[in-house]
């Protein structure tokens, strides 16, 4: 018996800010960025969004695809690493809001970019051993870089939702391997507004020896090669890293671009990887094979792979696709978008 | 507001839960012990009643001068929204510039956060309406 | 019923009133009442108080006892109400001191009204307002009060072809009023364009569509009929008076463009005045925006339903006109502390019907209406007044 996604629903805010806008305000050439990270844009969530509000839209997508009873979600577990609360899980507010309150439970997660596919490995064990019927799983982020950093072009807000179990499953779980070491590449205390972050150091010895050494250790569990695959996503901390490590996996870039919505969206952390799968899955057909590798520093990377079922052929396609998400943009300054982003010191007593 | 408050009505915030009448079908939202149109003969026959969502603007204003906890979000229009079932309930709309409401518009509700308490507050959720897509 | 007559009047000032209290505002109004019906502090039976938010305002409840104590009748150990009914509690206040002297359990009743609400800051005031809307379903979603009357004007302006210019026509009327009216907050006329120019508050309502907050209060003393004369020669009669209640969400009103309770208030108290609308010459109606001055004309059967605009671009609510409404300036140009404004609305009226009224005297002034909203609409209270001499 395998477990599987049985639904899928993702929420990116409309709200989008061009790497240009940015260096202009820092002094720095935005454009030449944007390039050098394959980053056009990235989305930015209203003043009224937060994880919570995403999350919550990312899980009513995913449910009204399906005839699923809400009360059969035995769990739920929100990934992310901007929870706007430190101590309150946002999976509580999910659960109310999806109608699977009170008979099950509920956890925040954080693991930087791969709490959401920490959860979906949670949600394959409990369903799998029968513990719940299903488990939804969720990574989404409003993640913040520094002002004037690397980081604040590619930070950007988004989320998906996975419904996970063994019946009406469809895209089957085969595999997921795992590999996790303490790598300090980039990190937030508590406490601290923005997080920081090693420089050239996130690069090979963080997300290239995990997501490349994980890869490679999903390749050999399942007796696959890159070319056994129709899709591949990566975590897409920008536009440059998933496309290299691809590569260098033997996957072409024809595989990798349905999933890599960081060039349009941003990296929307916790959510990343989820986004691109939703992408994928939006258009996938039953056969299909699917190679998800996804990254968090600190660190760590888990890899999935799947086979889309003809089961994939029954869901309601009623509400918006992934692409037709990406495309209701409003482009803001950014002055808007500090105001937005809470970037300017308010009066107390302003929301 | 203060937290018991909030938390009461939760349900009729995030899941538009209301109630119908077992006696005319009439829909009132939020939930009513009493059908105002029936009366008494409706004391113990109010059924619990999600609403769909879906209606459309009957009237709206755009607010430029706001309280405090809206400040981030002026201008932002106001509207009272007539839903499928009947029932009219009043929230902002959201993800459509001021100039392109219109009376007679389809909205559906989406989950926004409507305010907080501070920064170290609880944080308060609940419908709002973007035109439908 | 016992026929009651106003046989005093008095009022403060309205306007930004630095130095004067809560307490002081309302002493002022009350004294000036009782040496015009020429009463003394023994011959009052009770104190009705209209005040809609002394608590969130000045931290102060229990006004009515605060007033009888700072008006130096504490050793007279008069009853003594407070009564709430948003903006319309001054006029509620009057009402029910009409029932207690008719019932004959009183003989003389001071009625005030008072409101101080210039302590607290712009923002916070306009909260306070607003907590006569819906707190759960209006409010908590950004809902404002002049939002919740703006959407009233967008349908009225949808459904009848009401133009921003006609609800600017109501401000500059009551301006030109206002201009003539000492005690005004506002004595100064104002142009068409100073209102369509005026920056937005709520769409499609501007600055100067919206009455201002005030600091006032006023007075009146009430008599039955039948002893009145004691007092004075130029008594006013309370023909009659109407109150009815809605739903209090605008979303649950039967229809946007109608105040039923203004409909229903004014049918019950013409009923028991025998009055239709074209027997009443002056008349001071609820006008905290521009388009309830509009609603109030159609609701109170003025003019047909929807013709409120045109009729008020014409000239036939000004001074003097067909119908006169609101000489006083209104809320809108004489200010509006909301507590006194039915009673400031009577006391209007009965200024009318004496002939006191100087410069924006009504001629032939005979009967007279005021009509007093709490909430978006969910109070009206509407009371006709006669010559009693």
């Amino acid at each position: 018996m395998k477990s599987g996604i049985v639904s899928y629903g993702a929420y990116v805010p409309r709200y989008r800010i061009r790497p240009k806008d940015i260096g202009a305000v820092w002094g720095a050439d935005g454009e030449a960025m944007g390039r050098g990270l394959n980053i056009r844009s990235k989305s930015v969530p209203g003043p009224d969004e937060d994880v919570i509000t995403i999350s919550v839209e990312a899980a009513r997508s995913c449910m009204a695809k399906v005839d699923v009873e809400p009360t059969d979600v035995g769990a739920i577990y929100v990934g992310s690493e901007s929870h706007p609360y430190a101590v309150k899980p946002t999976a509580t507010i999910v659960a109310e809001a999806i109608g699977a309150a009170p008979v099950m439970t509920a956890a925040d997660y954080e693991f930087a970019c791969k709490a959401g596919t920490a959860a979906i490995q949670t949600c394959m064990g409990l369903t799998l051993s029968g513990m719940c019927k299903y488990g939804m799983a969720i990574g989404s982020d409003t993640s913040q870089g520094a002002p004037g950093d690397a980081l604040e072009y590619s930070a950007s807000a988004g989320g998906a939702a996975f419904l996970v179990g063994t019946d009406g499953v469809i895209a089957t779980l085969d595999h997921t391997v795992s590999y996790t070491t303490d790598t300090p590449d980039f990190w937030r205390r508590e406490g601290q507004r923005y997080p920081s972050h090693g420089g050239r150091f996130t690069g090979e010895p963080a997300y290239f020896r995990h997501v490349v050494g994980c890869a490679q250790l999903l390749f050999k569990r399942t007796g696959t090669t890159a070319e056994d695959y129709d899709y591949a996503v990566f975590h897409q901390p920008n536009g440059k890293f998933p496309v290299r490590a691809g590569k260098q996996l033997g996957f072409k870039e024809a595989q990798m671009d349905t999933g890599l919505l960081v060039r349009d969206i941003g990296n929307t952390y916790s959510g990343a990887i989820l986004v691109g799968l939703c992408a994928i899955l939006d258009e996938a057909e039953p056969g299909d094979r699917i190679f998800a590798v996804g990254y968090g520093s600190g660190a760590g990377s888990d890899a999935f792979d799947l086979t889309v079922t003809d089961g994939i052929q029954k869901l309601r396609r009623d509400g918006r696709s992934m692409k037709a998400m990406i495309e209701d943009a409003k482009f803001i300054d950014y002055a808007t978008y500090a105001k937005y982003r809470g970037k300017i010191l308010l009066r107390e007593g302003s929301a | 507001m203060a937290i018991p408050r909030f938390w009461r009505e939760i349900p009729s915030r995030y899941n538009l839960i209301g109630t119908k009448c077992g006696s005319c079908g009439k829909v009132d939202f939020p939930p009513r012990a009493i059908c105002p149109v029936c009366g008494r003969k409706s004391l113990g026959k109010m059924e619990r009643f999600r609403l769909g969502g879906v209606g459309k603007v009957v009237t709206y204003t755009v607010i430029h001068e706001a309280p405090a906890q809206f400040e981030m979000q002026k201008p932002y229009v106001v509207a009272i929204v007539e839903m499928d079932e009947g029932v009219r309930i009043t929230s902002q709309i959201i993800d459509a510039d001021p100039s392109e409401v219109k009376i007679g518009m389809r909205v559906q509700t989406t989950f926004r956060k409507l305010g907080e308490e501070g920064e170290a507050g609880i944080i308060h959720y609940g419908y709002k309406f973007r035109p439908v897509s | 019923m016992r026929d009651v007559a106003v046989i005093g009047v008095g009022e403060t000032a309205f306007g930004e009133l630095w130095d004067r209290s809560f307490r002081d505002l309302g002493i002022e109004a009350g004294l000036r009442a009782i040496q015009d019906a020429k009463v003394t502090a023994d011959e009052i039976d009770a104190l009705y108080v209209g005040n809609m938010s002394a608590g969130k305002f000045v931290d102060q409840e229990h006004v009515s006892a605060l007033v009888a104590d700072y008006s130096g009748l504490a050793d007279q150990h008069l009853p003594t109400v407070r009564v709430e009914g948003g903006g319309a509690c001054g006029a509620i206040a009057l009402l029910q001191a009409r029932l207690a002297i008719a019932s004959g359990m009183h003989d003389i009743v001071v009625v005030g009204g008072a409101e101080k609400m210039t302590d607290v800051g712009d923002v916070q005031a306009a909260q306070i307002l607003a907590g006569t809307a819906d707190q759960e379903w209006e409010t908590v979603f950004g809902a404002t009060f002049a939002g919740l009357y703006a959407m009233m004007a967008r349908r009225h302006m949808y459904e009848f072809g009401t133009t921003r210019e006609q609800l600017a026509a109501v401000a500059v009327k009551n301006h030109r009023n206002g201009a003539l009216n000492p005690n005004a907050q506002f004595q100064r006329e104002i142009t068409l364009e100073t209102v369509l120019q005026a920056p937005w508050v709520a769409e499609p309502l501007g600055l100067f569509d919206c009455a201002p907050l005030s600091d006032g209060a006023v007075a009146l003393v009430l008599c039955g009929m039948d002893r009145a004369r004691k007092y004075t020669d130029r008594p006013v009669r309370i023909a009659g008076s109407g109150q009815a209640s809605d739903f209090v969400a605008l979303h649950d009103r039967r229809d946007l463009t109608t105040m039923d309770a203004t409909v229903i208030a004014g049918k019950r108290a013409m009923q028991e005045a025998s009055f239709e609308p074209k027997d009443i010459q002056v008349a001071e109606v609820h006008d905290n925006f521009t388009i309830t001055e509009i609603l109030a004309i159609e609701d109170l059967r003025f003019v047909p339903k929807g013709k409120g605009g045109p009729a008020t671009e014409e000239g036939f609510t000004a001074l003097n006109g067909k119908i006169t409404v609101n000489p006083s300036g209104g809320l809108k140009a004489r200010g509006q502390p909301v507590g006194a404004t039915g009673v400031a609305q009577a006391v209007e009226i009965v200024r009318q019907l004496r002939g006191e009224a100087g410069k924006r005297q009504v001629t032939g002034a005979e009967r007279g209406l005021t009509h007093t909203l709490g909430g978006t609409g969910a109070t009206a209270v509407v009371h006709l007044f006669e010559r009693g001499d």
